[in-house]
């Protein structure tokens, strides 16, 4: 993983030297400094990523629940584990997920890769206009989630008013339609994202040298080849490390949704998150949701882990 | 592209292109702020005009939704409120038209300063601690420094809620649920994956001649550290700062889950905000206008380290 994401200065470790002649003057030797500075932060990480972690795991094992917390723990070896993965609920908001998932990278690596090829073309204001396209990713999952809630409003909502503009579908509701509440947090989370694949492809045509398309202009090959065979090749890495990032990110969605939807109607936008946050914090199925926790760890682990292999494949082409 | 015309640099795009490739991009910002100035100009206006229907663009501006944001009303009798000595100030006669009186201040500015505390607090330590560890990844010669980085890293790839379960426990039992100090703990643990990449990626941009220049002129260690690395980082520290004040500004499942009231921030709040009959909408749009704005603000100071901020500093320009 972290080949692909150091920068290829880094990799060259340019500073990795020996640093100062052993010995040289008074204070810490560089050792300690080294460690002394490195210390807190992996103390820190240990003590609220890693152990939290190691005991989540424990509780996977047992019926603990949080609320009964005094009630006598009983050991049931993988009981937990067999129930997650037959349990139907889970494989829906697995179903669930998996469509917001591709479908919202799918239309923000179309949209934002359109976006950044436009955008390369650096006509006057471009950089201006790039600051406004890429407000919405730095907002509040949550706040959008609940201000989309006012815009997909059936009565009064402005979502609706614009569609029925275009084509009069009379009154519906984006979040109340099970068939269509799906698609609802597709089009938030796509309006959020899309700048973010934008920018990064936009690095991506950047970093393309000039010298490749005058060649190829030289050599008399169309502008749809030169697309094909200069731009969408180069530009590659730097979207797959964009849907790497997303795919993540996605796949724990939980802030947005949890605000537009709340899940429903239904079960039709439960994402995992949101179906792990009923078990553990609704019904209190500690020891059940510690689980599926575990799972979805070892799922975005394992995604991430095969992905990245396959970026520096990519890469070294 | 025709081979019609074919002067000029052969890769400079035309002036034709360049035109539709400005105008495309010009739409799609215009279109993809809708959303936001929609909602800035629903928080002024009244209840009436937020969920008249067709949506109303051109309305008398009111600042009810920021009165309502602010204070605590409760209906009164025509009897009762004639009874009453006259309003004194703009926001209690605007109550009084409502028939209502004002019966205090919200918890608004209360979780909005929680917001400030915990945003800040946490940013500060996770710049503190990201600084002193990414200098010691870019100097020093680490065992294992890119397995420690992959596992700074990862820390960020655990959904938020699975990691919330055994920190809901460990915290439960050590009284930081719904503190403070609870919450400033651990963003700074979840900001330190992007703190620590970032910086040492800004880090490694220094020469590190001149610390070693430093050294030979009689610095130890920790004052070349402190007087030539730590001014010339400045500006990356600057930038690290604000991506980490803005995730622990838009974070909500961790605040959703673990806090509920003393500590509790702003985004798990402001859906609440309610008003008689179910949601007050301009009262919602004005506290999400207040919200959103500082970090609309921050995005426009941070453009340029935008990149380089959401991928970790995998990317740069």
């Amino acid at each position: 993983m972290n080949e692909a994401l150091t920068p290829p200065e880094a990799q060259r470790a340019p500073s990795r030297s020996a640093g100062m002649p052993a010995g040289h003057r008074s204070g810490l030797s560089d050792r300690a400094v080294a460690w002394l500075f490195v210390a807190p932060t992996i103390a820190l990480l240990l003590a609220i990523n890693i152990f939290p972690l190691l005991w989540n795991i424990y509780l996977s094992f047992t019926n603990y629940k949080a609320n009964a917390p005094h009630r006598p723990l009983r050991w049931l070896g993988l009981r937990n584990y067999e129930r997650v993965l037959s349990n139907e609920d889970i494989w829906s908001s697995m179903q669930v997920t998996a469509h917001f998932v591709f479908w919202s990278i799918l239309l923000q690596v179309l949209l934002g890769f359109s976006l950044a090829w436009l955008l390369n073309r650096r006509f006057r204001g471009s950089a201006f206009w790039t600051t406004v396209i890429v407000i919405p990713m730095m907002l509040s999952p949550a706040v959008v989630g609940v201000f989309w809630s006012y815009l997909f409003q059936p009565q009064a909502g402005i979502f609706n008013y614009i569609v029925n503009f275009f084509h009069d579908f009379g009154k519906f509701t984006m979040i109340g339609d099970p068939d269509l509440a799906p698609w609802a947090i597709v089009l938030v989370d796509t309006w959020m994202w899309t700048p973010f694949v934008m920018l990064i492809c936009l690095a991506g045509l950047r970093a393309i040298p000039e010298y490749l398309y005058e060649a190829a202009e030289v050599d008399g090959a169309s502008s749809w080849r030169q697309f094909w065979t200069i731009t969408v090749p180069l530009v590659l890495p730097f979207l797959m490390l964009a849907v790497l990032f997303r795919a993540i990110e996605n796949f724990k969605m939980f802030d947005m949704v949890v605000e537009l939807t709340s899940g429903g109607p239904g079960s039709a936008t439960e994402l995992a998150s949101i179906y792990l946050k009923r078990e553990a914090f609704e019904k209190w199925r500690t020891g059940y949701s510690a689980a599926l926790a575990v799972i979805l760890f070892v799922t975005v682990f394992g995604v991430a882990n095969i992905y990245v292999k396959l970026l520096n494949r990519v890469k070294q082409r | 592209m025709t081979a019609a015309d074919r002067p000029r640099s052969i890769v400079e795009p035309r002036p034709f292109s360049r035109r539709l490739a400005a105008v495309v991009i010009v739409v799609y910002a215009l279109v993809s702020a809708i959303p936001l100035l929609w909602i800035v100009a629903t928080s002024f206006k009244t209840p009436e005009d937020a969920i008249a229907y067709p949506p109303k663009v051109f309305f008398t501006p009111s600042l009810e939704g920021y009165v309502n944001l602010f204070t605590a009303r409760t209906r009164q009798t025509p009897e009762y409120l004639a009874s009453l000595p006259p309003p004194e100030t703009w926001y209690e006669e605007l109550v009084r038209k409502r028939h209502m009186v004002i019966t205090g201040p919200s918890r608004f500015a209360g979780r909005y300063l929680n917001s400030v505390i915990i945003g800040f607090g946490s940013t500060f330590f996770a710049v503190f601690l990201g600084t002193l560890a990414a200098y010691a990844f870019s100097r020093f010669r680490i065992p294992l420094a890119d397995d420690l980085l992959f596992f700074i890293l990862s820390t960020r790839m655990f959904p938020p809620v699975a990691v919330a379960i055994p920190i809901y426990l460990m915290y439960r039992k050590l009284g930081l649920t719904d503190s403070h100090l609870g919450m400033i703990i651990l963003y700074t643990a979840v900001n330190l994956s992007l703190s620590v990449w970032l910086l040492k990626g800004f880090i490694d941009e220094i020469p590190k001649e001149y610390e070693e220049a430093a050294m030979v002129d009689g610095y130890t260690r920790l004052q070349a550290f402190r007087k030539v690395v730590l001014p010339q980082a400045a500006a990356g520290i600057a930038a690290t700062a604000i991506f980490c004040l803005i995730f622990a500004w838009n974070e909500y499942a961790f605040a959703l889950l673990l806090t509920s009231g003393l500590a509790q921030t702003a985004p798990p709040f402001i859906p609440n905000i309610i008003g008689e009959g179910g949601l007050d909408w301009p009262a919602v749009a004005a506290g999400t206008t207040l919200f959103l704005l500082p970090v609309m603000i921050f995005t426009i100071i941070l453009r340029r380290h935008l990149l380089r901020g959401i991928t970790f500093g995998a990317l740069r320009r």
